[in-house]
């Protein structure tokens, strides 16, 4: 398989297609975010609202245009994170994040498990002026989240 | 038909992605450098590197020759003698420059000289629709700054300026015409006749005679036409130049400083404060003698060829949208097409050409309003030079016949 097949897989190419929890609602829960990113080299963007109810992310819905990559990494977020706890969103948010930083280097199994259709962005991470792309709905997700006053490190104890 | 001189381009001979043979299809946004250039700049480093203007010793000398020579062959090289040409770091500062210098004259600085340019509620700066960002921001900062009004001639569907609309836009309140002599989007070269004038896509590519076209203040950079990155130029009519006021303050620029007052010197020195780019100047005179051997109509003949062969091969791929005017229209365009993939977004579409060695621009090419007026976000741009050959071109558009393919996008039937 070629780099450029590893970036574009094809669960890639379906998201794109068919995005995802595209489409802006009104967000349902306690506390509530919006935030608009823009990709500044390409004018890529996405718009992205979250609700959260207890400890979990009740409601998460978006709009955008931008790549494929762009866009069908926003689709994955709203799956991945949609219903999932605070913990869990975090932890997946972080561990996108380290596999961007990856350099296409392949997740472990645990790391496989969290992302799930997520790692398919795996082969992003050869080719430093896309990644921007893949984390620009993460960027939304993680600013939102901050505008809903959840904080991005949990404290305990 | 431009002879072979590849050869003097070392990053032409290097591999694109995968060990692909490069095919550099981005001039518009920079050119590669003939050996002819970094030889210059490096020699000047080697061999005569020493303060510039200051200092009687012999590399002081040597050095200060070696930066007003550029000057004088880059001056020559579009129509304009030494005391007309102002180094900039690129085109961008040097409408930056005039803008700024308007905005302080304005202001009262620069005392009756500078009250000339003043500009002011009830005034109107006119710019057009088609603007890079580097043309259109200055001038709306400096409306905000005055309380002047900032007016634009729009275009139509294929990115032409409506001329039509000119003596209503440019009016008696018109004090400033800002424009671009030619897009980098669509390769329109517009018909001149105004005052500030970005030739950041001209001066590389076709013969300029800035004194001849009477416009009063022309940027362009260096790096877009075979030179340094880091120096660009502004080009100013003599009496304009002595009597704007700078906008950068410092040392080298004046005539005497008191404790509250400074009078400047006459330009160029008087906007050049502080340590200049001088191997970057030689370097830029190297570039301007290397094109000048070319000859600049045997330059803009070839690439005016490679515009059409590429224009015509992008509108006769099914599912692309070729921006600006067709290829076969006959008209006046640079080498370059700018062009929307149907369902693939340009960023998509550079990946998959990067894939194959091809190196394209994708995005908004700083030129959002022009962009929204054709109706589209962004595009993908391909644009030729001195260097480029029928082959290359070829090449590009046989990768680009197979990108909606590879996102798994149906031909389209017209």
């Amino acid at each position: 398989v070629s780099a450029i097949e590893q970036m574009y897989q094809q669960v890639i190419l379906d998201h794109a297609k068919e995005a995802h929890g595209r489409g802006l609602a009104p967000p349902v829960g306690a506390s509530v975010g919006e935030s608009f990113q823009v990709n500044t080299t390409c004018g890529d963007e996405v718009r992205l609202r979250v609700g959260i109810e207890g400890d979990r992310v009740a409601s998460l819905t978006w709009e955008g245009q931008g790549c494929s990559i762009s866009q069908a990494s926003v689709s994955i977020l709203h799956d991945l994170v949609l219903g999932a706890t605070l913990d869990d969103t975090r932890a997946v948010e972080a561990a996108f994040l380290a596999l961007m930083q990856a350099r296409g280097e392949e997740p472990d199994a645990a790391t496989e498990d969290l992302l799930g259709d997520a790692t398919a962005f795996v082969g992003v991470g050869r080719y430093p002026a896309r990644i921007k792309c893949a984390l620009l709905g993460w960027m939304a997700l993680k600013d939102a989240l901050i505008q809903a006053n959840v904080p991005p490190e949990r404290r305990d104890s | 038909m431009l002879a072979d001189l590849r050869s003097d381009f070392p990053a032409l001979a290097r591999e694109g992605r995968n060990g692909r043979p490069l095919i550099y299809l981005d001039s518009a946004a920079t050119s590669q450098k003939p050996g002819q250039v970094l030889r210059a700049e490096a020699d000047f480093y080697r061999f005569s590197n020493g303060a510039v203007g200051r200092g009687a010793h012999l590399l002081a000398e040597e050095a200060t020759e070696a930066f007003e020579g550029a000057r004088a062959e880059v001056a020559a090289f579009v129509g304009a003698g030494a005391d007309q040409l102002v180094w900039a770091e690129n085109a961008t500062a040097a409408l930056n420059l005039v803008a700024s210098g308007i905005g302080n004259a304005s202001q009262g600085v620069g005392g009756d000289a500078g009250k000339s340019f003043a500009v002011g509620e009830g005034d109107e700066i006119v710019v057009t629709e088609s603007e890079h960002h580097a043309n259109l921001i200055p001038w709306q900062i400096l409306a905000r700054r005055t309380g002047a009004t900032l007016r634009w001639i729009a275009v139509d569907d294929a990115g032409r300026l409506d001329l039509g609309s000119l003596a209503d836009v440019v009016g008696a309140r018109a004090r400033i015409v800002a424009f671009q002599h030619a897009s980098n989007v669509t390769g329109i070269i517009h018909p001149v006749e105004a005052i500030v004038m970005d030739a950041c896509q001209t001066a590389p590519h076709v013969p300029l005679d800035l004194a001849t076209l009477g416009v009063d203040f022309a940027a362009f950079s260096g790096h877009k036409m075979l030179g340094p990155t880091g120096i660009g130029a502004l080009y100013g009519r003599a009496e304009l130049l002595n009597a704007l006021p700078p906008s950068i303050f410092g040392g080298s620029t004046v005539k005497t400083v008191t404790m509250t007052e400074t009078t400047w010197l006459d330009a160029p020195q008087r906007f050049e404060a502080g340590s200049q780019p001088v191997a970057q100047a030689v370097g830029f005179g190297a570039a301007v003698r290397y094109l000048g051997a070319l000859g600049m109509d045997s330059v803009a003949a070839h690439e005016r060829a490679l515009g059409e062969r590429l224009r015509r091969g992008v509108e006769a791929i099914d599912g692309v949208r070729l921006l600006g005017p067709s290829g076969s229209s006959g008209e006046n365009l640079l080498g370059l097409a700018a062009f929307v993939v149907d369902g693939v977004h340009p960023h998509d579409v550079g990946q998959v050409l990067d894939d194959a060695g091809i190196a394209v621009r994708v995005g908004h090419h700083c030129a959002q309003p022009l962009h929204r007026r054709l109706g589209v976000p962004n595009s993908t741009r391909a644009s030729a030079y001195v260097y480029t050959t029928e082959a290359e071109v070829d090449a590009f558009l046989a990768s680009l016949a197979g990108v909606r393919a590879f996102f798994g996008l149906r031909a389209v039937t017209a």
